[in-house]
């Protein structure tokens, strides 16, 4: 059951996405995401779906896998989509159906389509632009690099940088590491799944107890083998990968900068259903 | 007589908690030869991890002295600089594969150390290129450590250490955790980097199979060296090292056996081929004087 948990998984590729350079990903991944609340009718959404379809084929990722990511987020699915049914469209507003006090309009509909469209883009767009493509050390190198200027005020940038690069290499472990453990407790008995849930919840002590003391001990031996790698924090740091823009991230700037241009003027000129 | 890398004059440590109160290491002497592949043995708790970590410089020792590349190691009298220098010069590959592993793709992580250092981008990839294709795990720099089987992973966490290019490499029981394809893989990935690069090894382990690859074996036994010598010398005394709990090579244990009930025969051989030619040519020599 944990092996399905995507988060922060890397897919190595040699796509136009693998290889753009991740500042300029991270970058456009924030333009993305503002472009999804700008976009507001059914033509601009439609818009997005076609440019995130065309940068998922562009990834080689399949399909597949992204509608696998896109399975935690049911629940918001379905309240989101449940929420916006029942929106009020006024006087104007088709009338669809008439439940005693509730009426369900066509513009409520569309709403909850696209509130949910919306969802499911922001997750699909960014997972595919940034979270599958990217590395997770170019990522947190991008990361580093982006806001380097905070140094200047006294945040440690860097040692931030390098907790996240570790967080996200120790997850596979972790995984490993609890299912290893909760099949040890199994085997001498232990019982997860009957009882309510504070019974449940108390189960999941003898999990936790050993899992942080290993944590600890695997930290400890973790920071004697960088330190005996020379590890002295960020300064006097090179990197094996320097990071630079090519022509390939001046195409991808180019085709966001088409998208939004396409977006304010489908908002404009063919608003359909606006929300 | 080759340059001694590494000296140790009445080394002592004693851990300053309370769960130790015996000294870890007591009085110990020892010299190791700059290009020697060495061996430590020892049952747990002997002190030989805590010689590793003097050795590399994390722990510094309660008293004694210690040299290595004949610079005295004085943390007091050296400046950090001079520290780190040294430092770098002696690399360490740990006994938990995972625990070593910073980064989540292979090659990365190979960088890591000479990133650290300050190597310029372009020849901490040619660092990285060789160190991998050392270990034999160029095919694999690509790929996350998680998808790597345990023997692997410890390569590509001793290529992290090549690629500092270190003249010392000390491995603390980095074997102990593999299965026996991976540990030979690690051994013989150890034994190439003595023979071709030249480079110092301290191999620590309780594996008798592996202490006999090596050059020279060093004994350690509640703090002090009990025996040293070549793999032969050492393991010819069986009785000194059951003493100290520490197991022979079968094959050793047999032979002595053999002699013991009068059957005159080489008894310091160390491999199961080395015995079996040992008792074939004592068969054919016992079949001709019957004749």
């Amino acid at each position: 059951m944990l092996k399905d948990i995507t988060l922060g998984q890397y897919f190595p590729g040699n796509s136009f996405l693998h290889r753009m350079d991740p500042r300029m990903k991270l970058i456009l991944c924030v333009v993305y995401i503002v472009l999804l609340f700008v976009a507001k009718g059914i033509t601009s959404f439609a818009l997005i779906v076609l440019f995130t379809a065309g940068i998922i084929l562009a990834s080689g990722i399949q399909f597949r896998t992204i509608f696998k990511s896109l399975k935690p987020l049911i629940f918001i699915l379905i309240f989101t989509t449940i929420l916006n049914l029942f929106w009020n469209a006024g006087e104007d507003g088709t009338v669809l159906l008439k439940l005693g006090r509730l009426t369900i309009y066509l513009e409520g509909v569309i709403r909850a389509l696209l509130m949910s469209l919306r969802i499911i883009l922001l997750m699909a767009g960014t997972t595919v632009i940034l979270m599958y493509t990217t590395s997770p050390i170019s990522l947190t190198d991008a990361i580093e690099q982006l806001f380097a200027p905070l140094n200047k005020i006294k945040i440690p940038v860097h040692t931030f940088a390098m907790m996240m690069t570790m967080a996200l290499r120790f997850i596979p472990t972790l995984l490993e590491e609890t299912q290893k453990i909760i099949n040890a407790q199994k085997a001498r008995g232990a019982d997860f799944e009957s009882g309510n849930l504070i019974a449940r919840a108390k189960a999941l002590v003898p999990i936790l107890i050993p899992l942080f003391i290993s944590q600890f001990r695997r930290a400890e031996e973790l920071a004697t083998a960088m330190e005996c790698r020379s590890y002295r924090g960020g300064e006097g740091r090179t990197r094996m990968t320097v990071l630079h823009f090519s022509s390939r991230d001046y195409i991808a700037v180019l085709a966001v900068a088409l998208l939004f241009a396409g977006i304010l003027l489908l908002n404009r000129y063919l608003p359909f259903y606006s929300i | 007589m080759a340059e001694i890398i590494i000296k140790a004059e009445d080394l002592c440590f004693q851990y300053e908690d309370e769960r130790a109160e015996a000294p870890v290491l007591e009085h110990l002497n020892l010299e190791i030869e700059k290009g020697s592949f060495v061996a430590v043995l020892g049952h747990n708790g002997s002190g030989k991890s805590t010689l590793a970590k003097l050795v590399n410089m994390i722990l510094t020792p309660t008293s004694g002295k210690l040299f290595l590349f004949g610079k005295e190691i004085d943390e007091e009298n050296m400046t950090e600089e001079e520290y780190f220098a040294l430092r770098q010069r002696i690399g360490m590959v740990f006994q938990n594969p995972d625990n070593q592993l910073v980064a989540t793709i292979v090659e990365e992580d190979v960088a890591f150390g000479p990133e650290n250092i300050g190597v310029p981008s372009k020849e901490i990839r040619a660092r990285v290129d060789d160190a991998l294709e050392i270990v034999g795990m160029s095919a694999f720099a690509k790929h996350s450590p998680h998808q790597l089987s345990g023997g692997q992973k410890q390569r590509v966490a001793i290529a992290g250490i090549i690629a500092l290019r270190p003249e010392i490499i000390i491995f603390d029981e980095s074997t102990a955790m593999l299965d026996p394809r991976g540990r030979n893989d690690v051994l013989a990935t150890i034994e190439k980097l003595n023979r071709d690069f030249g480079t110092t090894i301290l191999h620590i382990t309780h594996y008798m199979e592996e202490a006999i690859r090596a050059d020279r074996v060093i004994v350690i036994d509640e703090g002090r060296v009990h025996l040293d010598g070549t793999p032969r010398e050492v393991f010819s005394s069986v009785d000194t090292l059951k003493k100290i709990g520490l197991d022979v090579p079968q094959v050793t244990e047999l032979m002595l056996a053999l002699d013991r009930d009068g059957i005159k025969i080489a008894k310091d051989t160390l491999t199961v081929s080395e015995s079996a030619d040992a008792i074939e040519a004592y068969m054919k020599k016992q079949s001709l004087e019957k004749k």
